[in-house]
């Protein structure tokens, strides 16, 4: 099991070095961050000087071994734009994108799981085709158009609910939440929703797959036989054993969600960490896209590795001792 | 809605009696734009959405009223007592927001600091090489040689008070390198109609009104409490302030401008930017090596610059890429800028015919290939200005590439020099002639003609910009100016696109004077 564990974790040292170094060769890309940093007065010398003051004429390489380094004792430097400490940004804007994709999560599990059941259990119900059919909507459209479609309809036409921000902010000092004050969470539906729509079809559509497979098993016919209620039935018997890849695929969703928090942070100017992102690509501003790039792919390494190791609780099939072959992968 | 605003709090507040909180009854400005300022370190950053945050917390000496000509701020008059020499009168009973009073100290240590190393406004005072206090109330500016236009400069460089830098330890601006943020990022003490109550950066500051300004007497100051939230998402925006969330947006997209016209809650003011759009072609090189001509360079050649300038319709790009949203320009320097000329403002007619004769004369019959860059990200609507543009010539039989990039990229190139054919825009801050041929015009020398990626060098415009930038005697200066403009159009420099047009948005019921320095002075808004 150790074994297993520090093995998974070497993986995940050298994934995230790897997504540094793409990152860095990418940057190579994006432009000159010194053009968005100083006045267009400014002379050709004094460009250069900044330039070679901030190591941007160094080799990529250099750069990144530099940058590496830094990361290593957790300074990913100094923000071109802001100026201020990229890991203090960072920090600052974290809690707003975990709880939007946290929320977003349960929406898309408390709204998708009944719905997956739903439709599983009343097939041809006039309802079931319009979940189906929404739930086709959820996959077909784009992110920012849900967003907006849902901004104008809240916001603009009923003015129930407001187009942007995060209001009603409470500061725990380790924490900063919105969720303690009714007007963070009028604020957070939308948002919730827009980045949670496609999650919830998915997990639908396999409630519904996993439950048409299940209902036509031995053991819930037996189950039937002993003349047990539908309810019991259907939520103790079958739902409970359709739970295991739901747990799995959300779980692996979450980091995703996360990663695509970017294009809802966009339309509702949510204030998290892919509103960051989408400012800095703006400005080429290197240490805060490199820190980000390094934080999703810690979270993605993170979530892989709690799930490896859920499998290994899960699955006794992995957990028998082999000769030649300790630890799984 | 702003009176039915405040009589309801106040009748909720008498309902209520100690209910209702006090904020109610106020006025409050909600305003939005894209971006955020950076910093409300006044020095460290010279970029507009950050000056336009420290316009309304931090003022000049010299200030520039709506119609953007000179007015007096913290300094009541400015004369030159010699001809390198500056002396300005200071305002007295002038205090900063945590009380403490204005004098010369403050002044001289102000332009010090913006003069500093890791100043990015030092630019605008490489001229000085002294600022010395005569008493309480006077300081003067010493510089290396006459500086006509130092009044002009001094309108960027905002008054801090140096008791408060000194214990913030704020004494210079932050340095890149610098590590750690510094107190005045986040924090601020001007002289400024609005003080800073609480700053989130990219989400929201909130500024209230200071009652102690010094010049309440003479302005609206209406506003009690302004909230400023960036939306980078332009629809988010218009919802916002259709939604009337906000009462004022600074930057409205263009394509819902009819939308937002149409509203009959909802205003849009419009005025000439001081920005002019234009192409640039590399005139200077011997050979390009991105076009299909080899052994010559056609942009060399006058005649193929005419053809191409001859071959924009100008008009289908203003009514239809533009929306009507621009002011077609025949010359590169924006209308209220000292020494724009109407005379020196008109185009050449557009006449693919006449084009098509120009380039046979040159000796591209069949036209040739060449490749415009353009930024994506940086004017409106700059992307498609270039793809029309690129039709246009095509059918004069010029075929040229497009290449669209985000603005670091193009910028970068531009700077590099690398590229041949190229879209800029340009705003003129000084509000003078001498800033368009300094960076535009002037030879390419490492100093000056910065932004001269055409590698025209003319040995007369190289002089009559020097002579301009020290001869103070006004009279002989504008006709620097205008010989100067001469030579510029005689040589068809760069092809003159249009003027940008700047457009805010506000509810009806809200009066924001607009400027065409797109910067909002809030100390002037009224309501209804």
């Amino acid at each position: 099991m150790a074994a297993f564990i520090i093995k998974r974790l070497l993986h995940s040292v050298i994934v995230m070095l790897a997504v540094g170094f793409v990152a860095f060769l990418m940057f190579n890309y994006v432009g000159d961050p010194i053009n968005n940093m100083v006045g267009q007065e400014t002379t050709v010398v004094q460009r250069e000087q900044l330039r070679e003051q901030l190591g941007l004429n160094d080799p990529f390489y250099l750069q990144f071994l530099r940058f590496a380094g830094n990361a290593a004792q957790g300074d990913f430097g100094l923000s071109y734009q802001h100026r201020r400490p990229v890991e203090d940004i960072i920090m600052e804007r974290l809690p707003a994108t975990l709880e939007l994709s946290i929320m977003s999560a349960l929406f898309a599990l408390g709204v998708g799981v009944p719905m997956g059941v739903y439709t599983a259990l009343n097939r041809n119900s006039v309802l079931s085709k319009v979940f189906m059919f929404v739930s086709l909507v959820g996959v077909s459209l784009p992110t920012f158009l849900i967003g907006i479609l849902l901004i104008f309809l809240f916001a603009v036409q009923l003015q129930w609910l407001p187009s942007f921000g995060r209001p009603g902010v409470v500061d725990l000092g380790w924490w900063h939440t919105s969720l303690l004050t009714w007007d963070g969470w009028k604020a957070i539906i939308m948002p919730a929703i827009t980045l949670g729509l496609f999650q919830m079809t998915l997990i639908m559509r396999l409630v519904r797959a996993e439950m048409l497979g299940v209902l036509r098993t031995d053991y819930i016919k037996f189950a039937r036989a002993r003349g047990l209620k539908n309810r019991a039935v259907h939520f103790g018997h079958a739902l409970k054993n359709t739970m295991v890849p739901v747990i799995t695929v959300t779980g692996l969703q979450l980091g995703t969600i996360i990663a695509f928090a970017i294009i809802t942070e966009t339309v509702f100017q949510w204030p998290g960490i892919g509103l960051l992102f989408i400012g800095a690509v703006r400005d080429a501003d290197i240490p805060v896209m490199s820190a980000y790039l390094v934080m999703i792919a810690f979270f993605f390494v993170v979530i892989n590795l709690i799930v490896d190791l859920l499998y290994f609780a899960v699955d006794p099939r992995l957990r028998v001792e082999r000769p030649g072959a300790s630890g799984g992968h | 809605m702003r009176m039915k605003t405040l009589l309801l709090g106040t009748v909720f507040a008498v309902g209520a009696t100690a209910m209702a909180a006090p904020a109610d009854a106020q006025n409050q400005f909600r305003w939005a734009r894209q971006g955020d300022a950076l910093t409300l370190d006044p020095m460290s950053q010279n970029e507009g959405p950050t000056n336009t945050l420290s316009a309304q917390i931090y003022e000049p000496l010299i200030e520039r009223a709506n119609d953007l000509g000179l007015q007096a701020g913290l300094a009541v008059s400015w004369e030159p007592v010699e001809d390198t020499i500056w002396e300005f009168q200071l305002r007295e009973g002038v205090t900063f927001h945590d009380g403490a009073a204005f004098d010369a100290d403050d002044a001289v240590f102000s332009v010090n600091r913006a003069m500093a190393e890791t100043s990015d406004f030092r630019n605008y005072l490489s001229s000085v090489e002294e600022v010395e206090k005569v008493d309480d109330f006077t300081i003067r500016i010493h510089t290396a040689g006459p500086n006509p236009i130092l009044p002009q400069q001094m309108t960027f460089i905002y008054m801090m008070d140096q008791d408060w830098a000194v214990a913030n330890n704020v004494e210079e601006p932050q340095d890149y390198a610098g590590g750690e943020e510094t107190f005045a990022v986040r924090n601020a003490n001007g002289t400024g109609p609005f003080i800073v109550e609480l700053r989130e950066p990219e989400v929201r500051t909130v500024l209230v009104k200071n009652e102690n300004y010094w010049d309440a007497a003479n302005v609206p100051l209406e506003i009690d409490e302004m909230v400023l939230s960036p939306i980078a998402s332009d629809p988010t925006r218009v919802a916002a302030l259709l939604s009337g969330e906000l009462e004022f947006v600074l930057d409205p997209p263009v394509q819902d401008l009819q939308r937002l016209a149409a509203d009959p809650s909802i205003k849009v003011e419009t005025v000439d930017e001081n920005r002019v759009i234009f192409f640039g072609m590399n005139m200077g090189a011997e050979d390009l090596d991105d076009d299909s001509v080899e052994g010559a360079n056609p942009f060399a050649d006058i005649q193929v610059r005419e053809a191409l300038y001859r071959a924009i319709d100008i008009d289908a790009i203003q009514r239809v890429v533009m929306r009507g949203q621009a002011t077609p320009a025949g010359v590169v320097v924006p209308t209220f800028v000292h020494g724009y000329d109407a005379d020196l403002d008109v185009r050449l007619p557009f006449d693919p015919d006449g084009a098509r004769e120009l380039l046979a004369e040159a000796g591209y019959p069949d036209g040739f290939q060449a490749t415009l860059y353009c930024p994506n990200d940086r004017y409106v609507n700059d992307e498609a200005i270039c793809q029309a543009a690129v039709g246009m010539w095509a059918q004069i039989g010029v075929e040229v590439d497009l290449v669209a990039r985000t603005r670091s990229i193009h910028f970068q190139d531009l700077q590099n020099r690398v590229i041949n054919f190229y879209m800029l825009g340009w705003g003129v801050p000084t509000f003078d002639s001498e800033y368009i041929f300094n960076f535009l015009y002037h030879t390419d020398d490492g100093d000056r003609g910065s932004w001269n990626g055409t590698g025209f060098s003319d040995a007369r415009m190289d002089e009559l910009t020097q002579a301009m930038l020290t001869e103070v005697d006004l009279a002989a200066r504008d006709s620097l100016i205008a010989e100067a403009w001469g030579v510029a159009q005689e040589n068809l420099v760069y092809l003159p696109l249009h003027y940008q047009v700047i457009n805010w948005a506000m509810g009806a019921d809200v009066n924001v004077p607009i400027r065409s320095d797109n910067t909002p002075l809030f100390k002037y808004v009224s309501f209804e």
